[in-house]
């Protein structure tokens, strides 16, 4: 692995400062999440360093709790999704022929229908709770996983190791754990990071059009919504939270940019 | 050329030239080399060795982010090194034109050969259109290419490789430079093509008068163009003089290595596979891939401890073959009987045992390993697989094992990336023999590496099967490798077989127009050869 640039090392500690509040949050946060703690709208003052919202609660203890909601929801779909595209994808790519034509035509039906509109469809029908928000996100997600490890799951079982484990009769689980993954690390690890991005944006636009994160819960793109109305009296309220969003965006990205451009040239050097 | 002769100098000088990695490590160090007008010096060496690097370096190039960091580079009184890039770029493709190993990759798949050839004299300026047109088509001619007025309007996957090439130098050549720098144009193809391309590129340099820089690791090529030769090793200059004079009577060991090596028989004589049984009969094998076979009934057979090298160029099916036998493409018509039975056509349908007789060893050792997997576990893998060998038993069995090869222990724990390209062909033999196969399929196994370490392998693979006792399919399009190492010798072409019989025969009297093509179309390492061969095809003539 190479070296991390300067921009990684911001990315780094972006991410790192966020994870620090996502562990911490509740023993950070000064008020509760509930708390009505004055007017609504309050301006910053020292008990309450970025003011009252739109109820009159403490803004920064309401971001400190949102964080855990709104990165826990997003890792957790990311997570979740992996697990069910790398393994289908890379499935796919060994067996080829009937099985990946129709896993591959079922994934592209899926993907046929945009996004916001399936899973508005799934949270209207189920109701917005966080399992289903988590399960809804990983599924529409793991179609784009996917076909990214089947595409690099088919580079490296053309590989001439590849054929030799299957000259040896490997079975589909050494085949996938020993030969693939390894191989493939690189580009899924940068992948982890975008569709992580991804998603925390598609939670916080959901939150965002009353169909993500459900009170009592706070989330930052709910509170973005909530607190919109601040910004006609010039207030910077529903900025924090917007802010914060674009911010840990940036950070994973600064850090996926480091680690595509560490993936060693697959190109044979002779 | 378009100079008069009033240089009576050099016209390349290159004095103490220094290049140094992105990382700072010296390639090319304190080498030094003069090239008179008309005259052909050739770089020779292995790779590593820095002859690319001078080569370019001689343009006032540095490749991948490498730098001039010492020493002069005169281009007819220019010194390049402290030139600016304007200067540089003004001379290069002018004065001094490159031709590359692979014309495939030089050459724009999206515009027509001719508008390549003529954009560098019209972007120089050096001609007008006409002229640039009518010089293409005199070099065309020269280089004895089909239709050499229409042959410009073709693009470059409508021709083939030898002509592609061919078309390069012409491009190269557009603007009537003072020195070409040849990078191994002749490596990329077929023998046959090989000498075809290397007489009409000696006739042309000569008979145009340029200078040239010709770079290669093939010590025979180059006898029959240069007039010089410079040996390097370790980008440092071993040693360097008239060309007979290297050959002949080289001062430095290593040059003596370089020359002597070729030529020693590994056949270990006396050995009469008569007697021995039957391990592999096949027979009638149509197969390929797309509408048209490319395999045509072809059979061979193959007693236990010998040798069968099945020979070709490229697209004879010697490969398609090779796949056949390791059950990676079901043949159409045919049938495979190994040790007596039936062998299944799909490796899946093999059994166990079947899978582990008959193993593979490739041309590129880069891809056979896996990048993430240790030598250690490369080698173990099979003993685990087929033997049930494991922990301390297996770490036994690797080292043992990695000493049969040649290698070092401590290099066990090492991923392929920190091998050296002869350690690792070294690593896919051992991942091969631990199987205890009965039949080594060897594909083109020494034709990606440098001379010397090719010798090492073929060296340890004789050695294994006087120990061993296995039996080898080497299929190769290399025939010097052939004559030295098969006990019998199948000779393809375009999928069928042409010719097959004990090694001896079929190089001395071959009963084959192809096979005598094929035989005589490898250069021998002396001057003088590709004359013979010229007289006697009547190919090309200087000048």
């Amino acid at each position: 692995m190479r070296r991390p640039t300067l921009t990684a090392w911001i990315g780094l500690i972006i991410i790192g400062a966020f994870a620090f509040v996502f562990v911490f949050a509740p023993w950070l946060a000064p008020y509760g999440l509930e708390a009505t703690v004055g007017v609504p709208f309050a301006d910053p003052s020292a008990e309450h360093p970025l003011g009252l919202d739109q109820n009159g609660r403490d803004l920064l203890s309401r971001m400190l709790y949102g964080a855990q909601i709104s990165i826990g929801v997003s890792l957790a779909a990311v997570l979740l999704s992996f697990s069910i595209g790398i393994p289908l994808g890379f499935f796919a790519a060994i067996r080829s022929g009937w099985t990946d034509v129709i896993l591959s035509r079922g994934v592209d039906t899926l993907m046929s229908v945009p996004v916001l509109i399936s899973a508005l469809v799934v949270l209207q029908a189920l109701g917005s709770s966080i399992p289903v928000l988590i399960v809804t996100i990983a599924v529409l997600d793991s179609t784009r996983v996917f076909r990214l490890s089947r595409v690099l799951a088919q580079g490296i079982n053309v590989m001439e190791y590849a054929e030799v484990a299957r000259l040896r009769g490997e079975g589909l689980g050494w085949m996938i754990r020993r030969e693939i993954l390894p191989n493939v690390s690189g580009p899924l690890l940068a992948e982890f990071g975008l569709r992580f991005c991804f998603s925390f944006l598609f939670v916080a636009g959901l939150s965002y059009l009353g169909l993500g994160i459900q009170p009592p819960f706070a989330d930052w793109g709910g509170m973005v919504r909530d607190n919109q109305q601040g910004i006609l009296y010039g207030l910077y309220t529903p900025l924090w939270p917007a802010g914060a969003i674009a911010l840990l965006t940036i950070g994973v990205n600064l850090v996926v940019d480091w680690l595509l451009a560490g993936q060693p040239n697959r190109q044979a050097n002779r | 050329m378009t100079d008069t002769a009033e240089a009576t100098g050099p016209i390349l000088s290159i004095r103490d030239l220094e290049v140094s990695a992105p990382d700072g490590t010296v390639i090319v160090d304190g080498v030094s080399l003069d090239l008179a007008k008309g005259e052909i010096l050739g770089l020779i060496g292995e790779s590593g060795a820095g002859k690319s690097t001078i080569g370019l370096a001689g343009m006032g190039y540095g490749r991948g982010g490498c730098a001039i960091t010492g020493g002069t580079v005169d281009l007819l009184g220019t010194d390049l090194v402290q030139s600016t890039r304007r200067t540089r770029e003004r001379l290069r493709a002018v004065r001094i034109a490159y031709v590359a190993q692979s014309a495939a990759a030089a050459f724009n798949p999206a515009l027509t050969l001719g508008e390549q050839i003529v954009e560098a004299p019209l972007m120089h300026g050096v001609m007008s259109r006409a002229e640039a047109r009518a010089w293409m088509q005199h070099l065309f001619t020269k280089l004895q290419l089909p239709d050499p007025e229409s042959f410009g309007s073709r693009y470059p996957h409508q021709v083939s490789g030898g002509q592609l090439q061919r078309a390069m130098v012409a491009m190269a050549m557009a603007c009537k430079p003072d020195i070409l720098v040849l990078d191994e144009p002749t490596t990329a193809l077929d023998v046959t093509t090989q000498i075809e391309v290397l007489a009409l590129l000696r006739a042309l340099i000569r008979s145009e008068g340029t200078a040239a820089l010709y770079i290669t690791h093939d010590l025979a090529v180059i006898a029959q163009i240069a007039d010089r030769l410079m040996v390097l090793q370790h980008g440092r200059e071993v040693e360097t003089g008239p060309t007979v004079q290297i050959l002949e009577a080289p001062v430095q060991d290593y040059t003596r290595k370089l020359v002597s090596e070729r030529h020693k028989s590994l056949m270990s004589a006396g050995v009469d596979h008569a007697a021995s049984d039957m391990l592999l009969r096949m027979d009638g094998i149509t197969a390929g891939y797309g509408a048209e076979p490319v395999l045509h009934d072809v059979s061979l057979t193959l007693r236990r401890g010998e040798t069968l090298a099945v020979v070709g160029e490229s697209g004879s099916g010697k490969s398609t073959l090779a796949r056949v036998l390791a059950g990676l493409l079901p043949q159409r018509a045919g049938t495979v009987e190994f040790n007596g039975t039936a062998l299944p056509d799909d490796y899946r349908r093999r059994s166990k045992d079947e899978l582990r007789r008959i193993q593979l060893i490739y041309q590129l050792p880069d891809v056979a390993l896996n990048p993430n997997q240790t030598v250690a576990e490369a080698i173990g893998r099979p003993m685990t697989r087929f033997f049930g060998t494991r922990g301390a038993e297996r770490r036994r069995e690797v080292e043992r094992m990695l000493d049969l090869i040649d290698l070092a222990p401590e290099l066990a724990n090492r991923l392929p990336g920190a091998l050296s390209g002869g350690q690792k062909q070294r690593v896919c033999i051992a991942r091969a023999l631990v199987a205890k196969p009965d039949l080594l399929i060897c594909d083109e196994v020494t034709s990606a590496l440098d001379p010397l370490v090719a010798e090492g392998i073929l060296r340890i693979l004789r050695e294994l099967q006087d120990r061993l006792g296995v039996t080898y399919l080497f299929i190769t399009h290399d025939l010097s490798v052939v004559r030295r190492l098969a006990d019998r010798t199948m000779v393809m072409q375009f999928g069928r077989v042409v010719e097959e019989g004990p090694t001896e025969q079929v190089f001395e009297a071959p009963r084959e127009d192809y096979t005598r093509l094929l035989a005589g179309s490898v250069p021998e390492l002396r001057v003088g050869w590709l004359d013979e061969v010229q007289a006697r095809r009547g190919l090309a003539h200087p000048g």
